[in-house]
C-alpha cells in the first residue's frame, strides 16, 4: 500500500500531486515535462520534497512537517532507470549480485535462478554492460532490482530508449514480471499502448498535476508526445 | 662511464625511499581531499583548494623555509612531534618525505580529483537505491571506476617527489646518506671538479625513471576510459 502526498518547486515548475492505493502496478501517465520523474524520484528517495508524505506499507519514508526523511538506500525500493545505469566495472552477474550484497542477505540461489530464468539472462551473465545490446541492458537492470527484493518497483519509461522492435521484446517480460515476481510496481510512461498492458490503475499526471486517476480505461486513444 | 658508484647507489636508493614513502603517505590524503572537491559543497572549499596549489606556485625555497619554520626542531608542529611521538623531520630522510609529499601533492590530487568528478553520479544514485549506504557507493563504484586516475595522481606524484629540489635542499639540506637524493647529489657533483661524469650518470637515471613514470601514468588513462564505457 503505497500513499504519496507531495509538493515540490523545482524551479519554474511546481509539482503538487497526491495519490496512493493497492494496484499491483501503478501507472503514472503524462508527457515529458508531466513531473513523472521526479515524482518517483521522490518515493525513491533520490528528491526531498517541500511539503508532504509518502507512506508505504504504513512506515512513513517522508513526512515534512515531522523532518523525517528515510535516505534512499534504506527504502528498499528498486529502481529501474530508462538508460538501465548498469555498473561499467561490473559483469553482469556482479551486476545483479549488486544489491544482495549490499544489503547483506544471504545468498538464495533458487531466488537468482528464478529471476534468471524469468528474464532470459542467464547467458549473458559473464558480459560486462559495454557488450550488450540496449534491451539486454534493460533486462539485465530489472534483474538486479529485483534481486535486492524491493517491496516497490519503480520503472521509469524503461522502454523508452529502445526502438520499437526491441520495445515488442522487452514488454513480455514486463507482463511476465507483473504477474510472476510478486512485488507491486509504479510504472512510469508517456505510451498509452504500454499503460494499457502493463497497468493495474493509472494516475495522469498533467503539468504537475494529477488529472485523472481510475483504470486503464482513462487513458486516451493515442500516445503523448514524448 | 656506465659504473654506478655506491655513493650514487645511495643516493638513487634514498630518492625512491623518499618518493615512495611520500606518494604512499599522500595517497589516502589525496583521495579524501579529491573526493571532497569533487563531490561536496562547504564553507572554504576555494581557500582548500588555493592552499593545497600553493607549494606550485610559491618558489620551493619559500615553502621549503615554512617547513622549516614549521616542522623544523623548534617550530610549533616538529618541536611537538619530536618530544611526543619521536618523529624528527629536521635534517633527515622523513624531512625529505614530508617535503617531497607537500611539493607533489597538487600534481596527486589533479587526476584523481578529475577521474572522480568523470564518474557519473548517476551510477552512484542507482547504487543508493539498490541499498548501497553513502560509504559502500564510494568503495565499491565511485572509487573502483576512478581508479585509473588514482593511480595516474600517484604515478604523477611519485615523478613529482623525485624530482624535488628547492624545498627538499631548505628543509633538510643536502646530507649524503642522510637527505641526498639524485637532485641533490647532482646539485653538489655539478660543483664538484672532475664530478661532470658521475652527474651525467645520475642525469641519465633521473630521465629513466621520469620517462617510466609518464608512460605508465599514461597508460592508466587509457584505463580509465575503457573501464568507464565497460568494455
Amino acid at each position: 500500500m503505497l500513499r504519496v502526498e507531495v509538493s515540490k518547486q523545482l524551479g519554474d515548475f511546481h509539482l503538487k500531486a497526491s495519490f496512493g492505493g493497492e494496484a499491483r502496478v501503478t501507472g503514472l501517465f503524462g508527457a515529458s515535462g508531466a513531473g513523472k520523474t521526479s515524482l518517483i524520484n521522490m518515493i525513491a528517495g533520490l528528491l526531498r520534497p517541500d511539503r508532504g508524505m509518502i507512506v508505504i506499507d504504513g512506515e512513513i519514508l517522508d513526512d515534512t512537517s515531522a523532518h523525517t526523511h528515510v535516505p534512499a538506500h534504506r527504502r528498499r525500493i528498486g529502481y529501474v532507470f530508462q538508460d538501465a545505469r548498469l555498473f561499467p566495472h561490473l559483469d553482469v552477474r556482479q551486476n545483479l549480485d549488486y544489491g544482495r550484497r549490499m544489503n547483506r542477505v544471504v545468498d538464495d540461489p533458487a531466488q537468482r535462478a528464478r529471476v534468471i530464468d524469468l528474464l532470459d539472462v542467464g547467458g549473458l551473465l559473464d558480459r560486462r554492460p559495454g557488450q550488450l545490446s540496449g534491451g539486454e541492458r534493460q533486462r539485465v537492470a530489472l534483474g538486479r532490482a529485483l534481486l535486492a527484493q524491493p517491496r516497490l518497483l519503480l520503472l521509469d519509461e524503461p522502454l523508452g530508449s529502445l526502438d520499437d522492435e526491441r520495445k515488442v521484446e522487452i514488454l513480455p517480460y514486463l507482463v511476465r514480471l507483473r504477474d510472476e515476481a510478486n512485488v507491486p510496481m509504479v510504472y512510469v510512461s508517456h505510451d498509452a499502448n504500454e499503460m494499457r498492458q502493463l497497468a493495474t490503475s493509472v494516475v495522469m499526471l498533467n503539468r504537475g498535476r494529477v488529472a485523472g486517476f481510475g483504470g486503464i480505461e482513462i487513458l486516451p486513444g493515442a500516445s503523448l508526445p514524448a | 662511464m656506465f659504473e654506478i658508484s655506491p655513493a650514487e647507489w645511495t643516493a638513487i636508493e634514498l630518492s625512491l625511499r623518499v618518493a615512495s614513502v611520500a606518494t604512499l603517505v599522500a595517497t589516502p590524503l589525496g583521495i579524501a581531499v579529491a573526493w571532497l572537491l569533487a563531490r561536496r559543497d562547504f564553507w572554504g572549499k576555494s581557500l582548500l583548494d588555493a592552499l593545497i596549489h600553493l607549494p606550485l606556485v610559491l618558489p620551493p625555497v619559500v615553502t621549503g623555509y615554512l617547513l622549516l619554520l614549521t616542522f623544523g626542531r623548534r617550530g610549533l608542529i616538529g618541536g611537538w612531534l619530536a618530544e611526543h611521538v619521536g618523529l624528527v623531520f629536521a635534517f633527515r630522510w622523513t624531512g625529505a618525505a614530508l617535503a617531497c609529499g607537500i611539493m607533489a601533492f597538487p600534481l596527486l590530487v589533479r587526476p584523481m580529483r578529475l577521474s572522480i568528478e568523470a564518474v557519473d553520479r548517476r551510477l552512484e544514485q542507482a547504487a543508493g537505491t539498490l541499498g548501497a549506504a553513502p560509504w559502500r557507493v564510494f568503495s565499491t563504484i565511485t572509487l573502483p571506476l576512478a581508479l585509473p586516475g588514482v593511480l595516474a595522481g600517484m604515478v604523477l606524484g611519485f615523478a613529482k617527489a623525485i624530482g624535488e629540489f628547492g624545498a627538499t635542499i631548505t628543509f633538510v639540506s643536502n646530507i649524503p646518506g642522510e637527505t641526498q637524493t639524485i637532485s641533490t647529489a647532482i646539485y653538489s657533483l655539478i660543483q664538484t671538479p672532475d664530478g661532470d661524469t658521475a652527474a651525467l650518470r645520475l642525469v641519465v637515471v633521473s630521465v629513466i625513471i621520469s620517462l617510466a613514470a609518464l608512460v605508465i601514468s599514461e597508460w592508466f588513462a587509457r584505463r580509465a576510459v575503457q573501464r568507464l564505457h565497460g568494455n
